[in-house]
């Protein structure tokens, strides 16, 4: 799946050693510490009480109020509530992505079918459409069907994706040999089987990224909810932390201590599985 | 977790062992059925939740329609709704915001992440996948979290910036500076995903290329710009087109950054939040929709315009 980033570093021009090139170097150091250092101030702000934040200078190193910034927070939002509702639709999101576009995946690789190409043509242009242009019609759409305030109407339109039908299209079509599929055949598997049992399994590299990709992005979806969600008790983490800021009183330090917590889960994920995750997604990103 | 949704969808194929012997559906039969069950469950989503909404909000944006008076309310009104909107000085205002911060925010991106990628294409080795993490960590952050990081780290009085800079600017407060401010943010979050784009498509060279440019004496800038630059291009056209569409509907960090009572917010509107706006705030989800069309095709017109001036050899095969 996608290119391997370390298959490259034995074809590289010869890197020659110079002041430019330390120059460089240092540069490109700053640079990532510039892009990180919002991080660290979130994490550092966490630890630390509102008026210690708007303080000359602002604290630079980590302090002790992490606990009540989180009581703090939990005053003023069921924050584990959100927590709980933000998992359960990036988790539900995810189990029917993985599940559904390897299914349509699957088809469009193994099967020869009628008006295939033009079907996985729509695919295609599915991906096209802005997503703006569906904020107001879908929102009707979720009027219509009684979804208003309700998780489900987070994570079932957005239950299977081009994006993923691409990928899992690709890694079935390239990974998975077809007399294996046609010896399971000849035993006599139903097609159901074939893939639930034969191809699936070893779907899972596929699987993984999709299934990283999808988790993030519902995670982080934010008009989605502020669209549909309407009680603080059906928020999302995202639009909770959102209702949290006002112009004049904002609890900076629960702010900062429940924004951590938002993104802590995806940062831990992200060290342990960057290359994969880079590589997928350039990979389905280009093919598109 | 209710699981029950997954196997409902599309599954009368793998019927239970009992029923295999049914008589009309033979192996061949079920082989020819199976692949329209499988991807099934695609096509309804997209149909309910993709295509009947898009279709839904052409009709709506031909009427006017009162959301609070409910359905029967609707009333024809032909493109007067589009007329209306054009000739909107909040519209055309939401409009040049847009097209500034595309330019503003989208264009540092490219001339930042090309260099960069191939920087660290050709100089990184052992600390590669650490350094392209960091550039990459704000992809995948809460753009809800990293606005609200950014507005402590701006804030006038107390922020991290000013008292860096000795200054005491009115960052997100002022026209002037929460304009370029919001792009900033926007080039910040960004700036990675493009140079890992440019990256995956630098590591598909062949590095024979730059070994016969080298015998034949090209300096490394000549190999930069007569190998790199021009095999690059596929790949420049693919990413400015995600940075065209993506930020022409820029809304979350504009929509966070900044409060909406305040001064600066016109300065700051983008179209996606005008629509927003106007259909639920004002509850027009006619004119709204008549707007959401009138960016589409601002999208597609620059799109166009784009693959004029870098497509020519399409992108089929980029970057593999």
């Amino acid at each position: 799946m996608g290119q391997r980033m370390s298959d490259v570093e034995t074809r590289m021009p010869p890197a020659r050693f110079n002041h430019q090139r330390l120059i460089a170097l240092a540069l490109v150091g700053a640079g990532a510490l510039v892009l990180m250092a919002p991080f660290y101030f979130t994490f550092v702000f966490a630890t630390h009480a509102r008026s210690d934040i708007f303080n000359t200078p602002p604290p630079l190193w980590f302090g002790s109020q992490l606990l009540d910034n989180i009581s703090l927070l939990l005053g003023r939002l069921p924050f584990w509530r959100n927590l709980g509702i933000s998992l359960y639709v990036a988790g539900m999101t995810t189990a029917l992505n993985l599940l559904l576009c390897a299914m349509a995946g699957f088809a469009f690789a193994v099967y020869d079918f009628r008006f295939k190409r033009a079907l996985f043509g729509m695919v295609v242009g599915s991906m096209m459409l802005p997503s703006f242009l569906n904020m107001i019609p879908s929102f009707m759409v979720m009027d219509l069907l009684g979804w208003i305030d309700q998780p489900r109407a987070l994570y079932i339109p957005g239950a299977a994706g081009a994006l993923g039908i691409f990928m899992l299209r690709q890694y079935v079509g390239t990974a998975i040999p077809a007399d294996l599929i046609e010896a399971a055949r000849m035993d006599g598997c139903s097609e159901w089987r074939i893939f639930w049992r034969v191809v699936l399994p070893l779907c899972g590299p596929a699987l993984g990224t999709l299934g990283l990709i999808t988790f993030i992005s519902a995670w982080n979806n934010f008009v989605g909810p502020l669209v549909v969600m309407r009680s603080v008790d059906n928020y999302t983490v995202p639009l909770a932390l959102r209702s949290l800021q006002s112009p004049n009183n904002t609890e900076w330090g629960a702010l900062m201590a429940g924004s951590a917590i938002a993104m802590l889960p995806l940062l831990v994920v992200f060290v342990f599985s960057a290359r994969r995750l880079v590589a997928g997604l350039t990979a389905g990103a280009v093919r598109g | 977790m209710p699981t029950l949704e997954q196997p409902t969808l599309a599954l009368p194929v793998p019927a239970p062992p009992s029923q295999r012997s049914s008589l009309w559906l033979t192996p061949q039969r079920r082989r020819q059925i199976a692949p329209y069950l499988f991807i099934s469950p695609f096509f309804v989503l997209f149909a309910v939740f993709g295509l009947f909404p898009l279709l839904f909000s052409v009709w709506l944006s031909l009427h006017q329609w009162d959301a609070a008076a409910g359905l029967a309310s609707m009333r024809w009104v032909g493109l007067a709704n589009y007329a209306f909107a054009l000739t909107d000085p909040w519209f055309q205002k939401s409009l040049a915001n847009t097209l500034w911060f595309a330019v503003a925010a989208g264009l540092p991106q490219h001339l930042v992440a090309l260099p960069l990628a191939y920087f660290i294409h050709t100089s990184f080795k052992r600390s590669r996948n650490a350094v392209v993490g960091a550039y990459f960590a704000p992809y995948i952050t809460s753009s809800v979290a990293i606005a609200l990081i950014f507005s402590t780290l701006l804030s006038k009085d107390f922020g991290v910036l000013n008292a860096l800079l000795g200054t005491h600017i009115d960052w997100l407060g002022d026209a002037d500076y929460a304009r370029p401010a919001i792009a900033f943010v926007v080039f910040w979050r960004y700036l990675g995903w493009n140079m890992v784009l440019y990256l995956s498509a630098l590591q598909t060279i062949d590095p024979t290329l730059y070994e016969a440019a080298r015998l034949d004496g090209a300096s490394r800038w000549q190999q930069f710009r007569y190998i790199t630059l021009p095999l690059l291009r596929p790949m420049m056209y693919f990413a400015i087109t995600l940075t065209i569409i993506g930020n022409l509907q820029l809304f979350e960090e504009p929509f966070i950054l900044v409060d909406a009572e305040s001064g600066v917010a016109t300065s700051v509107m983008t179209t996606a939040m005008f629509m927003y706006r106007l259909a639920f705030s004002d509850g027009d989800f006619g004119t709204a929709s008549a707007v959401s069309w009138l960016l589409f095709l601002v999208i597609v017109a620059l799109s166009w315009g784009n693959s004029r001036l870098f497509g020519r050899h399409g992108s089929a095969h980029v970057g593999r």
